[in-house]
């Protein structure tokens, strides 16, 4: 009985850390904006940052617990982003507030990503490790490419749909909203800090909660061994399923946000291709995979290291890299390991070391 | 174990947020060796606003892909206000002040083009060069306009890029061209009959196709065949020729840029394919394509502003200057981003601007004149611009003959 205090005490300290971590830096930042302390640079990134930190935590649930290795985040973002502009155009002239209408923005991003999410759960789920790898890896492809050429307009008579130019709508007056490539132009500028730090905290949250319910024991379970799981009587494609949705509508939140924090949103290889995929799943193992803490410090470092590095112009891109393998190296590698303690300790010594670098 | 190293992370993120914050104050440690001199003290001179006027500066921007797959335009753009800019020193800068160029990587890709602007902002950046592509441009432009800076895109075509009403452009918009081309088919009764190929993932090259196709029956061209690639499917066109050949278009219209048109020139003269080929400004570049046959080029015409091969003064002059600094031939992007310099310092000069009012002051004060500035560059004479931010400018038509550009009047 103790022993079991005792742990879940420790989870709940631990918990704390997380999320006392995200509003202490919520808090130095908003200081640092009020005495006017900040570079834009910095205040441009803070939007960014929650992002980033959201799909990775997204991203960990399936990765970290549910234990499948999926490649198509940036899929999942590029629903949420395009959904729920398409609602914010589409309500941009109404009378509805704004407050409300990015709310229902947020909302309808979620559900649809999460609607996806299931819709490719189903098939995928089944496959194991490399398949379930390749095939997500394609899903993601196939929702930018789809965007792409997606024409979506609306007049008096209503919605018109296109895959081939915007011609073909046969719009009469009108307005288009997605053009193709071109995206969606002039989505309202929803996106702010104080938002995202508070959809962050929500993602950390669910994801938290899950971790340590029954539900997430049983998901926890089935990763770690699937028959064992599946004789005790666990319903293995409902925690599967279950996992992959919620990480697939906080991966669409993820993307709301970015769709409402740039004025031009287009579907290209970099934002929603599958490096972005790749961007995330980086977060995701260096920052260990599991660790949602650990997630959401990897993603706010290796987001800010290439800006910070841009100094350095032509060899912002070659040192960005060499950081990447010498950070995978020190937190991964067995040898670094136990360097890494031996530093560690000489750094506890001369009081945290990290201030250095200011 | 793992609760060390998050501890250390988290001071690692704090001590880059502390480094971030604090470069606003003139300690910028972001700033690269050489660069990082002048940066300090630029940013002391931006503090304390009444530095010695022989230290003020121009401070211009100038930002685009420089890594990447759309590095080469960038890169262009930055080398061409790099000249520019070299001989406006040279020549005694603007208004008696010298200019200062800093560039910024944006990816092709808006977040980080929102990025490398606001990094150019913290430089103190007084009017933009740039960005190079259409979406960071779009992005780019609805930030720029809270703090009224001037920017002037040399390349970005979309409609949107001017958008914002500090936002204007050197090239013309993806509209223009298609119409353009539309006409020049038309009027010169080059075909009836025109085939389009056209990369459907491409903002400019879907931009074009779609003002082209509604503008074409206007001038009596039918279009008897749609063709499309994208960018993830662009080194094999056979399919899409071998339709446009059974066709039987007269003239095959290819708005896209010059590296994959070297590959349908080099793939249709496989198939034996030999319509009019018709391109326009992105064809710019195609004859100096790595081991491309120019002699497949032989016969193909295009609507470009510019022609690297042009024989008067100042396009030889800039075409010179380019080979020796960067070596190869520049393409239209580098051209545009040349003039564009000349076109902001024409614009401060008229406006008798100088570099230390601020940067909301300088900008109203360049768009004041903008409205009434007439340009003469290497990408046209005669350049006006209208309320929106649109140049209107005369494109030239040019076909290749012999391996060479000559005009096709």
């Amino acid at each position: 009985m103790d022993k079991v205090n005792v742990e879940k005490q420790k989870i709940f300290r631990s918990n704390l850390i997380t999320f006392g971590m995200v509003i202490a830096a919520y808090i130095v930042v908003e200081v640092m904006m009020k005495t006017g302390n900040i570079t834009s640079l910095l205040k441009g990134l803070l939007v960014p940052l929650c992002i980033y930190s959201i799909l990775a935590v997204s991203l960990n649930l399936v990765v970290g617990i549910s234990g499948e290795l999926s490649l198509g985040h940036a899929g999942f973002m590029c629903i949420g982003a395009f959904t729920s502009a398409t609602w914010s155009m589409l309500m941009k002239s109404s009378s509805m507030p704004e407050g409300i209408r990015f709310f229902f923005a947020i909302l309808i991003g979620a559900v649809s990503a999460a609607f996806f999410g299931f819709l490719i759960g189903i098939p995928v789920l089944r496959l194991k490790g490399d398949y379930l790898a390749i095939v997500t890896l394609a899903f993601g492809e196939i929702i930018k490419n789809l965007v792409n050429a997606l024409y979506f307009g609306v007049d008096a008579k209503g919605p018109h749909f296109s895959l081939e130019d915007s011609m073909h709508l046969n719009m009469d007056g009108g307005t288009i909203i997605i053009k193709g490539a071109q995206g969606i132009t002039g989505a309202p500028k929803n996106s702010n800090f104080t938002i995202g730090v508070i959809l962050l905290l929500i993602a950390l949250f669910i994801v938290l909660n899950l971790i340590n319910s029954r539900t997430g024991r049983a998901i926890m379970a089935i990763r770690d061994n699937r028959i064992a799981a599946e004789s005790v009587g666990l319903n293995i494609t409902k925690y599967k399923l279950l996992a992959f949705t919620i990480s697939a509508a906080i991966a669409g939140v993820g993307g709301v946000l970015y769709a409402h924090n740039l004025s031009s949103l287009q579907a290209l290889p970099k934002n929603f291709g599958y490096n972005q995929s790749i961007m995330i799943l980086v977060f995701v193992v260096m920052g260990g995979i599991g660790n949602i803490r650990g997630s959401v410090i990897a993603a706010v470092v290796l987001t800010l290291l290439p800006e910070l590095l841009r100094g350095l112009s032509d060899y912002r891109m070659l040192i960005y890299a060499v950081v990447l393998i010498f950070m995978m190296l020190f937190t991964s590698a067995p040898a670094f390991m136990q360097y890494r303690e031996r530093i560690m300790t000489a750094l506890h010594g001369k009081n945290k070391g990290g201030k250095e670098m200011d | 174990m793992k609760k060390v190293l998050s501890v250390v992370l988290a001071g690692a993120m704090a001590a880059s947020l502390v480094a971030c914050g604090s470069s606003s104050t003139g300690t910028t440690n972001a700033a690269s060796g050489d660069k990082a001199a002048e940066t300090t003290a630029a940013a002391a001179s931006g503090d304390s606003g009444a530095a010695a006027s022989s230290d003020l500066k121009w401070k211009f921007g100038s930002q685009g892909p420089l890594t990447g797959g759309a590095a080469v335009y960038g890169t262009a753009v930055v080398n061409g206000a790099k000249i520019a800019i070299d001989e406006i020193n040279e020549n005694g800068g603007i208004n008696g002040y010298q200019v200062e160029l800093q560039t910024a990587d944006d990816e092709h890709d808006q977040e980080k083009a929102v990025n490398a602007y606001n990094s150019l902002k913290d430089w103190g950046m007084q009017a933009l060069i740039g960005p190079t592509t259409s979406a960071p441009t779009i992005a780019v432009g609805a930030e720029a306009v809270n703090d009224n800076l001037f920017m002037l895109t040399p390349s970005g075509s979309a409609v949107d890029c001017t958008n914002t009403a500090n936002a204007y452009r050197v090239c013309f918009s993806d509209p223009a061209q298609g119409a353009k081309s539309a006409q020049y088919i038309g009027e010169n009764k080059l075909a009836t009959k025109v085939a389009i190929l056209y990369d459907s993932s491409d903002v400019y090259s879907s931009g074009i196709y779609e003002s082209f196709a509604s503008e074409a029956q206007n001038y009596g061209i039918e279009i008897v065949d749609t063709e499309q690639f994208t960018a993830d499917s662009k080194t094999d066109f056979s399919t899409q020729l071998q339709k446009m050949q059974a066709s039987g278009a007269e003239l095959a219209f290819l708005p896209f840029y010059y590296t994959e048109a070297a590959l349908v020139l080099t793939q249709a003269d496989t198939m034996g394919y030999k319509p009019i080929f018709f391109g326009v400004d992105g064809m710019d570049g195609i004859l100096d394509v790595e081991n491309f046959d120019t002699s497949l080029a032989e016969g193909l015409m295009l609507l470009t502003p510019f022609a690297a091969d042009a024989t008067d003064d100042a396009t030889v002059n800039f075409v010179t200057k380019y080979k020796e600094a960067f070596g190869g031939t520049p393409i239209q992007f580098a051209a545009d981003s040349y003039d564009a310099a000349y076109i902001i310092k024409a614009a401060i000069e008229a406006g008798n601007l100088t570099p230390d009012m601020s940067v909301d002051a300088i900008g109203a004060g360049i768009e004041e004149q903008m409205k009434t500035l007439k340009y003469d560059g290497i990408t046209g004479s005669g350049m006006t611009w209208d309320e929106k931010g649109d140049v209107d400018k005369e494109p030239k038509a040019v076909v290749i003959k012999d391996g060479v550009y000559v005009s096709a009047e």
